[in-house]
């Protein structure tokens, strides 16, 4: 064994080595990409669905725009204001948000509601709205209940009994998915303490939603007379609250011939 | 040699039931309805109102933009109310309705004898115009806008559809057999507005006395050409015609003025014949009246605004109990869930089934077995694009080209474990034009 031959392949090598070391220094000097450490903080604090229910593209999205200061601390609907406390801490800010739910504007069931005809096709809301007259359901306003809102809820908290979408309250996190999701635009954002509820979304005449369902608003407006604080107003024969002014009393869901207050 | 395109489908075609019988009149006695949107774009304004006389063929609805159609009055009688009704569509549309007095008194129409070549383009347009004509095989497309395109001096061929590929319908073929001269004359004024143009006359190979009556009468025209199309669904599709008789394609984002085609259905001929010689606006129409609930399936004269169940009636009523009705055709028109619904200026049949094969089979699992991409005349994959569907995969359903589709039904109509392909990816189709209306 030549030793002078084992030294110099060393000497190579280990030459090489500090070479291409201090190169490697120099670029990453060079050529570093800077993340800002308050994005990297933010996404760790966000919940990581990747709903989009803040309107950005995931959480990456969200976290970039927190940091840049296009969004708020508050501009994910799904961590709620805990999340929204710590990441006012790193970026400041204002962080109160008032607590919002989806709640399904229709209670007319397969009981209370009658079907114009017998539905064959895809079982999704959105296909089911170019059959004729806009879906089965004969009110044209009304929930069709084959679930689009359902399958694009990623928290479990929308179920469909009777014909009609129903929402947990609780495992809301009013991202605001099934929202854009119903064809009829019958989900609404209302605040999660909101004492009464107008559950219907139809904005015919009374004698045609009499026609059709039980459980109707036929805009009488018998609550708009009684509400002693003016917060609920008769629209195109639909009762709607205004929820700023709205006490709580509850004289309208007494008052209501057609028992659609809750 | 027959001229055809690649995929479709040979369903029943039904068409012995009504083919050889006689259109009938039918003068109707109910209240007429006449929904004021009966075309694509925008809807007429009424020019009547409640109470008011009305004459046969009175405007009472003019065109509401630049695409739109005037609608007439085609009985005599009162203005009962303006108000939404429900149309074959499924939904209420804005409708004057007018009391029928039964006397038919008619406003005068000017006949117009100029000899084609001098007939004038402007005037023939306004004629088209004025008279309300609209595409009459179901879209409903103002036919005056369609005949004056941009590219006007590239229009080179113009093709009547003939085919009638949709089965049990044979209302076209009837107006053919009775009226071949007007459906001639017809072409030959809309000729007229394109210099050096060509006509096309395309009839299924299934109805030879149709071939050889225009080729008789044709057999000294060099500028009409009668084109035998083989018999097969979706032969009388827009695109596919065009592709079978002329080998252009078009796609989605093109007009068949892109590749200088313009394609009219053999009742619109017709009525620009009627509209431009006679002064008459598009106030009657064929209807076919068939299937197997009805006790006497024909054709009728209709005067649009008829209600469907009177039409019904006058067939003989039903022989057992339907099932199924639907306005058009079976394999695109849409079903209709009342009979208390006017006939309009796109309504070419009335169905009457007594079953309802989409509804006896439940829809299974996807076999992969492809028919549905062998038979799918705007060669895209419906098996595919419909579980993109399935999975709210928007962006996978345009690559895969889901807007191309015609909703002409031949993979639904093909599909062995009876998936709705054709409902799901004709819907999204909607969904997409929305969004982008937005």
């Amino acid at each position: 064994m030549n030793f002078m031959s084992v030294a110099l392949a060393a000497a190579v090598v280990g030459v090489v080595g500090i070479l291409a070391g201090i190169l490697l220094g120099i670029a990453s000097e060079k050529f570093k990409v800077k993340v800002d450490e308050k994005e990297i903080k933010i996404r760790e604090l966000l919940p990581g669905n990747n709903c989009g229910g803040c309107g950005y593209p995931g959480c990456d999205g969200l976290a970039a725009a927190i940091a840049k200061g296009e969004a708020k601390a508050n501009g994910c609907p799904v961590g709620g204001d805990t999340v929204a406390n710590q990441i006012a801490e790193i970026v400041g800010g204002d962080t109160s948000s008032e607590k919002k739910v989806a709640c399904v504007k229709c209670i007319g069931n397969c009981e209370k509601a009658k079907d114009s005809y017998e539905y064959v096709g895809p079982m999704d809301c959105r296909l089911a709205a170019n059959a004729p007259g806009g879906g089965p359901k004969g009110c044209s306003h009304g929930c069709l209940g084959f679930g689009s809102c359902k399958s694009v809820c990623q928290f479990g908290a929308i179920t469909i009994k009777d014909g009609i979408a129903l929402i947990d309250k609780d495992k809301c996190k009013s991202c605001g998915l099934c929202v854009s999701a119903c064809p009829r635009h019958i989900i609404e954002m209302i605040p999660y303490e909101a004492p009464v509820i107008v559950e219907c979304n139809s904005k015919d005449f009374g004698k045609e939603v009499k026609a059709v369902c039980q459980a109707g608003c036929i805009g009488c407006g018998i609550c708009q007379k009684n509400c002693p604080a003016e917060a609920i107003k008769v629209e195109n024969n639909l009762a709607v609250i205004d929820y700023e002014k709205c006490t709580g009393c509850g004289t309208c869901k007494e008052k209501c011939p057609v028992k659609i207050i809750k | 040699m027959s001229f055809t395109f690649k995929g479709g489908i040979h369903p029943y075609e039904g068409k012995e039931l009504t083919m050889d019988k006689e259109v009938i009149e039918y003068l109707p006695k109910g209240d007429m309805v006449f929904p004021l949107s009966q075309h694509i774009g925008a809807p007429a304004k009424p020019v009547v109102k409640k109470g008011d006389r009305v004459l046969v063929g009175q405007l009472i609805a003019e065109a509401g933009g630049f695409v739109s159609a005037n609608i007439h009055s085609s009985v005599s009688g009162t203005v009962k109310v303006i108000e939404p009704r429900l149309t074959s569509s499924g939904s209420k549309v804005n409708s004057i309705v007018i009391e029928n007095d039964g006397k038919y008194e008619s406003v005068e129409f000017v006949p117009n004898n100029t000899p084609v070549g001098e007939l004038k383009k402007e005037e023939i347009l306004e004629a088209i115009k004025a008279a309300g004509v609209v595409g009459m095989g179901g879209a409903g497309f103002p036919t005056n806008v369609k005949l004056s395109p941009k590219n006007a001096d590239e229009i080179d061929t113009i093709i009547i559809n003939a085919s009638e590929c949709e089965p049990y319908l044979t209302s076209d073929y009837r107006r053919l057999m009775e009226e071949a001269d007007k459906v001639i004359e017809g072409l030959r004024i809309a000729l007229r507005l394109f210099d050096g143009a060509k006509g096309i006359i395309a009839v299924e190979d299934n109805k030879p006395k149709a071939i050889k009556l225009l080729q008789e009468k044709l057999k000294d025209d060099p500028d009409i050409k009668v084109n035998k199309m083989k018999t097969k669904y979706p032969e009388g599709a827009e695109r596919q015609l065009i592709y079978a008789n002329t080998k252009r394609y078009i796609n989605c984002k093109m007009l068949p003025a892109d590749v200088g085609c313009i394609v009219h259905n053999v009742d619109t001929a017709y009525a620009i014949c009627e509209a431009v010689r006679e002064g008459k606006p598009l106030i009657d129409r064929i209807v076919t009246v068939s299937g197997d609930a009805i006790q006497n399936p024909c054709n009728f004269l209709v005067r649009t605004g008829t209600n469907f169940a009177e039409l019904i009636e006058a067939a003989g009523g039903f022989k057992s109990e339907p099932e199924k009705i639907i306005a058009g055709g079976p394999m695109m028109g849409k079903a209709v869930y009342q009979t208390d619904i006017p006939i309009t200026k796109g309504a070419s049949a009335i169905l009457c089934m007594t079953k309802d094969e989409v509804a006896e089979n439940e829809p299974g699992a996807c076999i992969r077995c492809g028919r549905c991409v062998s038979v799918c005349p705007g060669r895209v994959m419906p098996n595919a694009l419909a579980d993109c569907v399935e999975h709210n995969d928007i962006e996978g359903f345009l690559e895969g080209n889901g807007m191309e589709c015609c909703e002409c039904g031949c993979c639904s109509y093909i599909c062995p474990a009876k998936r709705h392909l054709t409902q799901t990816i004709a819907g999204t189709r909607k969904l997409v034009l929305a969004s982008k209306k937005k």
